[in-house]
């Protein structure tokens, strides 16, 4: 995982989300999803990439169930994107780079 | 501009990387347009990439994962050189060698003397109300993926087939109950697979049965079933559902260009070539009988033999 993504965790997920400045991008993943590790350098690469106008996070939700469970996540991946603490956005399942910046245009 | 290649292998499940296997060990240095990655079946590795334990692919007594199949054929055909450039195919631009291929996301045009089309079938989806928005929220592409979230719960699996009875079986391992919808009186499933899932107490069947309404606002709530013969219908309350009640071939892009049956299953002859000199098909995309990741492999080395030898009477 790149430097510039943050591990989230149910205990501190509040925090790091409300104090984030810029729209915050979370990867809800696991590590038996094979859809999501794919999915994951392309997180990483929109982290650097976007870093001037976009934090990205990542949380297992094998690990964090609580988290996973409040904002009702079914399926993995799913990214949901949190402006000023609430939730903005979701996109569900792995995709391309190419569509998955075309989707986060519309919500930046 | 790009290089003329001997070689472009679309597509990278079993027919794919065993062509890939073939050819470059033939010297073809092949390319391989992998897919893109998605939480369907349509992605690179195909198929198997979301299904769990392989058991009957010869020369693994235990079985192994399909993920981990796929990882390993692609290996062997970077051992021997294969290239890999992940993308689809968007379109073919002419109909004789050598072809130009235009790749999505990408502005530059690949060209080939000749081409292996393995681009395999992707899952179908019901095809009806609320199915596309629950996606997500209840309705899953991929249960090994999302089977985790369904623990004690009840859900659903619709088909009749190896793959519906395979995900039904892996999703007793978190949910309460699996409700098995199937539109015909007995199972095509091989019958080991029938075994298993009948035998489980948790797989509950439910004959001459299709899923006519999808219900739920922010999440799944259950399906209406209709019975195919008396046409009354049922509620079920459930709160996953996934479904696998067959494939399409993944020929769109094929189409008026390349021979197809009225499905869209690309016809070859004489081993693995379609109706164009130096195109060559091979795995699911040509085959509705078997499908099978041992014969879409075998008429992957088909089709790599078969370029070869193309190749080769023209120089």
């Amino acid at each position: 995982m790149s430097e510039s993504v943050i591990t989230l965790n149910d205990s501190q997920f509040d925090e790091e989300i409300l104090s984030s400045e810029v729209p915050i991008l979370v990867d809800f993943w696991a590590e038996w999803c094979g859809p999501c590790k794919k999915l994951s350098p392309i997180v990483d690469e929109i982290a650097q990439e976007e870093s001037h106008r976009l934090r990205v996070a990542k949380l297992n939700v094998d690990e964090n169930p609580e988290t996973q469970r409040r904002f009702e996540v079914m399926s993995i991946p799913t990214l949901i994107l949190f402006r000023d603490g609430s939730p903005v956005a979701r996109f569900v399942g792995a995709k391309p780079k190419r569509q998955l910046l075309e989707d986060l245009e519309e919500h930046l | 501009m790009s290089n003329q290649r001997d070689l472009i292998i679309i597509g990278s499940g079993p027919a794919g990387l065993t062509s890939a296997i073939y050819a470059a060990r033939a010297q073809l240095a092949p390319l391989i347009i992998e897919g893109e990655p998605s939480s369907t079946s349509d992605q690179p590795g195909g198929q198997l990439m979301l299904t769990t334990e392989v058991e009957n692919y010869p020369g693994f007594v235990e079985g192994i994962m399909g993920p981990e199949l796929m990882d390993i054929f692609r290996q062997q055909a970077q051992r021997f050189g294969a290239e890999f450039q992940p993308g689809k195919v968007s379109s073919i631009l002419n109909s004789s060698s050598p072809f130009e291929l235009e790749i999505s996301g990408s502005s530059s045009i690949l060209r080939a003397k000749s081409l292996i089309i393995a681009t395999g079938a992707k899952p179908l989806m019901l095809g009806i109300d609320r199915e596309a928005e629950l996606l997500g929220h209840g309705v899953s592409t991929c249960a090994t993926c999302d089977g985790f979230f369904f623990r004690d719960m009840e859900i659903a699996v619709v088909g009749g087939g190896d793959s519906a009875l395979e995900e039904a079986l892996f999703l007793t391992r978190f949910a309460k109950k699996v409700h098995l919808v199937h539109r015909r009186n007995e199972l095509r499933a091989s019958k080991i697979m029938q075994k298993r899932a009948l035998e489980n107490e948790k797989i509950i069947p439910h004959w001459n049965s299709v899923v006519s309404k999808i219900y739920g606002d922010a999440s799944l709530t259950g399906v209406e079933l209709s019975d195919t013969e008396s046409h009354n219908t049922t509620h079920l309350s459930i709160q996953g559902l996934f479904v696998a009640i067959g494939h399409i071939p993944n020929t769109e892009i094929f189409r008026d260009k390349i021979e197809m049956d009225e499905t869209g299953y690309i016809v070859t002859r004489n081993g693995t070539q379609t109706n164009i000199p130096g195109i060559f098909a091979a795995g699911d995309v040509q085959d509705r009988v078997y499908r099978q990741a041992i014969t879409s492999a075998g008429s992957g080395c088909m089709a790599a033999i078969d370029a070869e030898r193309w190749i080769a009477e023209r120089e």
